[in-house]
């Protein structure tokens, strides 16, 4: 609870700093924040997997990703996870923390992706670091739900 | 059963890592975006007081810490409610000025720098300025004006990270102009 807050009010920070130094809005900053964030992820899933037996498979990493490493990171599981078994899933996060602070509905749509954008790279990471390659985005719709689209890159 | 505990303390240790890998990160981009340390360590309190100034009213929601009567108590509810509720650690107060307006906090592990060390050409850096800004932003909302700066650093080589807070001045509320 308390504990969450530094990194709440940190990441809303870096968000501003990143969006402060740059004079036009273009795919940098997201691009900027997405590459911070994998680096974050790389790290926080060998502190997080260091005693976790070997995956079976594709589907059991992400099953993890869902369970134990959104409850980890984000304090609750993901609620629903859909895949079309061929490289495409979706996670589907009914109240995403770093939104829920932002607006309950429609308000700042807008300004949304760069609140996913640390968040999509940690995933990004964190996938990477488990032997996947993938690529991540999120859209939102209605905060603070939002879906975040894993496609995972054939090496 | 074992494993149940296993996993609260983990996500405690987590979101400590969280924090402290996602700090890593933003001195990394900062010390990318300019030349020198000086202004790495600007940018740090600058970006601290602007975390300060909002973190003020979500301690005193959670603490229900009522008003300080002095400098000394204010040390204290720094050290042993705030630090311990938000980064898990609780620092000693020392080295009181004679005239009681300036402490230490001393810190033996600095959460921040688990997994860091400063390479060479960043000698100058201070790595952790943005508790500096949090400390000083959170503080003048609560009328308290303080300079707060890093007298020892583990990154730099010393025993324990050492920072000294020094009280300047009472801010006196200004109502705004035009309210006669």
């Amino acid at each position: 609870m308390a504990d969450e807050a530094p990194f709440q009010f940190l990441h809303n920070e870096v968000i501003q700093y990143i969006y402060k130094s740059a004079e036009t809005d273009n795919g940098r900053n997201i691009a900027t924040l997405e590459n911070m964030g994998y680096r974050v992820g790389q790290g926080l899933i060998e502190r997080l997997t260091k005693d976790t037996a070997r995956f079976k498979d594709e589907l059991d990493v992400m099953k993890f990703v869902c369970k134990d490493f959104w409850t980890c990171v984000f304090k609750k599981q993901i609620d629903n996870l859909r895949t079309n078994h061929q490289g495409i899933y979706v996670l589907q996060d009914n109240k995403f923390r770093l939104l829920s602070q932002l607006s309950a509905g429609k308000q700042y749509l807008e300004h949304a992706p760069k609140y996913l954008a640390f968040s999509c790279g940690l995933v990004r990471g964190a996938l990477s670091n488990l032997g996947v390659k993938s690529i991540v985005t999120a859209e939102v719709s209605i905060m603070p739900a939002c879906k975040f689209q894993i496609m995972i890159q054939k090496m | 059963m074992s494993r149940q505990s296993n996993r609260t303390t983990d996500s405690k240790k987590m979101n400590s890592e969280l924090f402290t890998l996602t700090y890593g990160a933003l001195v990394t981009q900062l010390c990318k975006d300019y030349e020198n340390d000086e202004e790495v360590n600007k940018q740090l309190d600058k970006m601290g007081y602007n975390i300060g100034v909002r973190l003020i009213e979500d301690f005193l929601a959670r603490s229900s810490i009522g008003r300080c009567q002095d400098f000394r108590e204010t040390a204290d509810v720094i050290a042993k409610v705030a630090f311990k509720m938000y980064l898990g650690c609780t620092p000693s107060v020392t080295n009181w000025s004679p005239a009681g307006d300036e402490f230490s906090l001393i810190l033996e592990n600095n959460p921040l720098v688990d997994f860091v060390e400063l390479p060479d050409n960043h000698s100058t850096l201070v790595y952790s300025n943005l508790l500096c800004g949090v400390l000083r932003g959170a503080l003048e909302m609560v009328q308290m004006a303080v300079d707060v700066r890093f007298a020892q650093d583990t990154l730099r080589g010393d025993n324990v990270t050492e920072i000294r807070m020094k009280f300047i001045k009472r801010i006196e509320e200004n109502l705004p102009a035009g309210d006669e």
